[in-house]
């Protein structure tokens, strides 16, 4: 039987019908589009009354495929198919062809503005008479969530789902959750300690009993999709075992091998082999480091062993494999820092006395290797003049483009707090000075008045090449002052590097483990820059902090908690509706060639090997119809977007060539197919 | 061939996540780009099936468009690449069919990239028209061109068809 179908072409007000002749449009579709019973124009479909207008002529046309020339489908598609469904119509057999965005804003000729309306038009045409049927899934939704991370973004978002009641499985890569927020000492612009407003949430997660922590554990497989992810993850051995320490520290103190921690203490401090990163930290069970154990180097020691009360040592620790199951996954895996050895003029690693951001950081900390004084690389002179470089790494063509937004307001606080415990002099040599928050250009004002300098310009060189005798011994600043127009060497005692953020070193690779894109640099992807910067493109995975871009801690704490509030909707509602737009496979047809196995990104498509035929797993399936382009035997077949469907659009599309009106193909005298 | 009047077919096949909102967002910005483009949504560009842009090509089509995200920023991960792939195999096929490759082409852009998108519109319409019509329902049985490009393309690779003893 042949469709019914209705055309409705939208004015926009002038948006539309202001560059394309509506009214002919619609005419015309009338006249000379096969199964079309109505046509119509409209000031504005998308009103209550265009949509009432469609609802009639479903009702009372018997119509049984819509077509709405107006916006973007992005804008009004959901409306329009609502609409169709109220009048009980499947809302898939609804088209929308995008007449404002695509041609009346775009254009300048009317005349070819309305040809190339109709082409469009035509094209929904034919294509909506083969659109299906299609009924969106429901999938139930696991009430557990595993957030990966523990850092401030990981932490807030546990929290607040541990706090609604629900549980809560929190992974950290690290022996301890805490994050780069512990290494701190003050955070801008309060300058309140940073301990003091984290560690409370540390252990309000470590104590909660809604929250599960797995520390000192990685994530290594992600199946399944929203609503039952299935996670594996490694617990490694942590060599101590968990059940029976109490976190007296014994085992610290008396352990023989003392390293460098380049971890925690960014290199400046040291730890034992067996060790916590740090007194707060959560849990509070040690872990015995491999690569420095003198058990592990020749087999001698054991002094932990022997002096553990109760007997928690266990150098027969294996790594452990767990299998959770969870409805939702939040990612706040958050960021390193650049390294500034990759900039050689500015001598880090070179120059004993240039620091980075972070050596800085735990410097400055009361609980630091120095006990927060602010020492060179001797660790006991104080430095007479202190250089603060910006941009190191970031807002630089050669390493990454971007801007880390928080440094600005990193090295006011730095300064600050040079100011505060020395008597030297302070230089910070910026490119812009950004600081865009609440309460950040005023804590810059206060910098400006405590007498910390200013140099706008991007740092040449960093040397100790004295050219005058009052630079001699110093580290010497070259550099171009923008504001005075003029190269200045300044000479100084101490230089800190605002080192850039960088996604984490296996971000990507990391990413596709969960299916999650990246953007170049290397940020996991938001579905909406704007609109929706937390949930990702794969349904039931959010993300938090500073891995989805730079971001300071209330933009991560905020970010975290968003991401809780969106997956405690997930899981009060229960269930989740799926888009029925997913691929299918014809298994009858289908050779066992495993073609589109490979292809598939989010491993949708498995293998039965007792038919050898391959099937799509309709849970995980996204739409993107790749394996459907691939299939050699044509056996995979994509609702909403198949072959019969598109090729249809695509002779719709050609009306012209194929049915004349000035077409090529009709001059020749030789319609082509239909 | 080359004809000031002409003015080509072509169609586009833009993928749903970026450059499709590029098309939009150039609506939006009423950026002005030539009206020769005609767009088919497709979710990504890994779904456009060679024999879509054979299809348009054998319908009237002067020219055809693939647009999708930029590498690494695929909504699907990396089905863009997959894409890419398939444009340099479809531009060897068409070689092999006597046509001119540049009838296709491939191009990139973000959601963000509405100008660029029209640019890349505009200088493709500008170049299909100095190649001028295709008219490939009407004449490519005729075109004589044929074998000789499939013994082009033959010998191109004929060090790689050699048989070594």
């Amino acid at each position: 039987m042949a469709e019914r179908v209705g055309v409705y072409v939208c004015h926009c007000g002038s948006n539309i019908a202001g560059m394309v002749d509506v009214e002919q449009v619609a005419r015309w579709a009338g006249a000379n589009l096969k199964d079309v019973v109505v046509s119509r124009d409209y000031k504005f479909m998308c009103s209550s009354l265009g949509q009432a207008m469609i609802e009639e002529d479903i009702k009372k046309e018997g119509l049984t495929r819509v077509v709405v020339a107006a916006c973007s489908p992005h804008l009004h598609e959901k409306t329009f198919r609502r609409a169709c469904e109220n009048a009980g119509l499947n809302p898939y057999l609804c088209q929308m062809t995008n007449i404002r965005e695509h041609v009346s804003w775009v254009s300048k000729d009317r005349d070819k503005a309305t040809e190339k309306a109709k082409a469009l038009v035509a094209a929904s045409v034919e294509r909506v008479k083969r659109q299906a049927p299609l009924d969106p899934f429901f999938v139930k939704v696991n009430p557990a969530t595993l957030v990966i991370g523990g850092g401030i973004a990981g932490l807030q978002a546990t929290l607040e789902l541990a706090d609604a009641g629900y549980p809560v499985y929190l992974v950290e890569r690290t022996p301890s959750i805490g994050g780069h927020m512990a290494q701190f000492d003050k955070t801008f612009p309060t300058l309140d300690c940073s301990a003091c407003i984290l560690t409370p949430k540390m252990s309000e997660a470590g104590q909660h009993p809604n929250v599960k922590l797995l520390t000192y554990a990685e994530v290594e497989e992600v199946s399944g999709s929203v609503g039952h992810f299935r996670v594996k993850i490694r617990k490694k051995a942590r060599f101590v075992e968990e059940s029976k320490c109490t976190g007296c520290g014994i085992c610290v103190e008396k352990c023989p091998r003392k390293v460098i921690d380049n971890d925690f203490e960014a290199g400046l401090g040291y730890r034992k082999a067996i060790y916590t990163p740090f007194p707060q930290a959560v849990p509070r069970i040690p872990v015995i480091d491999v690569q420095s154990c003198i058990w592990f180097e020749r087999q001698k020691c054991r002094a932990c062993e022997k002096l553990c009360p109760t007997g928690a040592i266990n150098f027969e620790q294996k790594d452990e494999e767990i299998t959770l199951d969870v409805g939702n996954i939040i990612v706040a895996t958050g960021w390193k820092m650049f390294d500034c050895r990759k900039i050689p003029q500015y001598g880090y690693g070179r120059l004993a006395n240039v620091f980075t951001a972070m050596e800085f950081e735990r410097m400055c900390n009361a609980a630091g290797p120095t006990g927060g004084k602010i020492v060179l690389r001797d660790g006991k002179t104080e430095p007479q003049s202190v250089a603060i470089i910006h941009c190191v790494g970031s807002r630089d063509s050669n390493h990454n483009e971007y801007c880390s937004g928080i440094c600005c307001m990193a090295a006011l606080k730095f300064g600050h707090l040079v100011l505060e415990k020395t008597k030297a002099e302070v230089y910070s040599f910026y490119i812009d000075m950004r600081t865009n928050q609440k309460g950040y250009e005023e804590f810059y004002h206060r910098l400006l008045e405590e007498g910390m300098h200013f140099v706008r310009g991007k740092v040449a060189e960093v040397t100790d090449a004295a050219r005058r005798p009052e630079e001699a011994g110093k580290l010497i600043i070259q550099v171009e002052d923008t504001l005075m127009g003029k190269q200045r060497r300044i000479p100084v005692d101490m230089v800190i590097l605002m080192g850039a953020l960088e996604p984490q070193a296996d971000a990507k690779e990391f990413g596709l483990k969960l299916g999650i894109s990246c953007s170049m640099a290397g940020w996991y992807t938001e579905r909406h820059p704007k609109l929706d910067p937390v949930a990702t493109m794969t349904d039931g995975i959010f993300v938090a902090g500073v891995c989805q871009g730079p971001k300071d801690i209330p933009a991560s704490v905020a970010q975290g908690a968003a991401a809780a509030a969106r997956v405690m909707a997930m899981i009060t509602k229960g269930d989740v509706m799926i888009e029925p737009v997913v691929a299918s496979i014809f298994e009858e047809k289908c050779s066992g060639c495993r073609i589109c196995n490979n292809l598939c990104p989010y491993n949708a498509i498995e293998f039965d090997e007792e038919k050898q035929v391959s099937r799509v797993i309709t849970a995980m399936c996204k739409g993107c119809g790749t394996c459907v382009a691939a299939c050699p035997a044509g056996a995979i077949t994509g609702a909403h977007f198949s072959n019969e469907q598109v090729f249809a659009e695509i002779e719709g599309i050609l009306w012209d060539a194929i049915h004349g009106n000035g077409g090529e193909a009709a001059k020749q005298g030789q319609p082509v197919s239909a | 061939m080359a004809n000031e009047t002409f003015e080509p077919r072509i169609v586009g096949f833009l993928c749903n996540w970026c450059s499709y909102r590029a098309a939009d967002l150039a609506g939006t910005a009423r950026i002005k780009y030539s009206p020769n483009v005609r767009i088919i949504r497709v979710m990504c560009s890994g779904r456009v099936d060679p024999s879509f842009v054979l299809k348009a090509l054998s319908l009237g089509a002067d020219g055809v468009m693939i647009a999708g995200c930029h590498p690494g920023e695929c909504h699907y991960i990396e089905q863009n690449y997959k894409a890419m792939r398939r444009y340099y195999m479809l531009k060897h096929m068409l070689r092999a069919l006597g046509l001119e490759e540049d009838r296709i082409r491939l191009v990139w852009a973000s959601a963000a990239e509405g100008q660029q998108l029209a640019e890349h519109i505009d200088k493709f319409v500008e170049d299909v028209r100095k190649l001028g019509p295709l008219n490939w329902p009407a004449n490519w049985q005729e075109n004589g061109e044929r074998m000789h490009a499939v013994e082009a393309i033959a010998k191109e690779h004929e060090e790689s068809l050699e048989v070594l003893p």
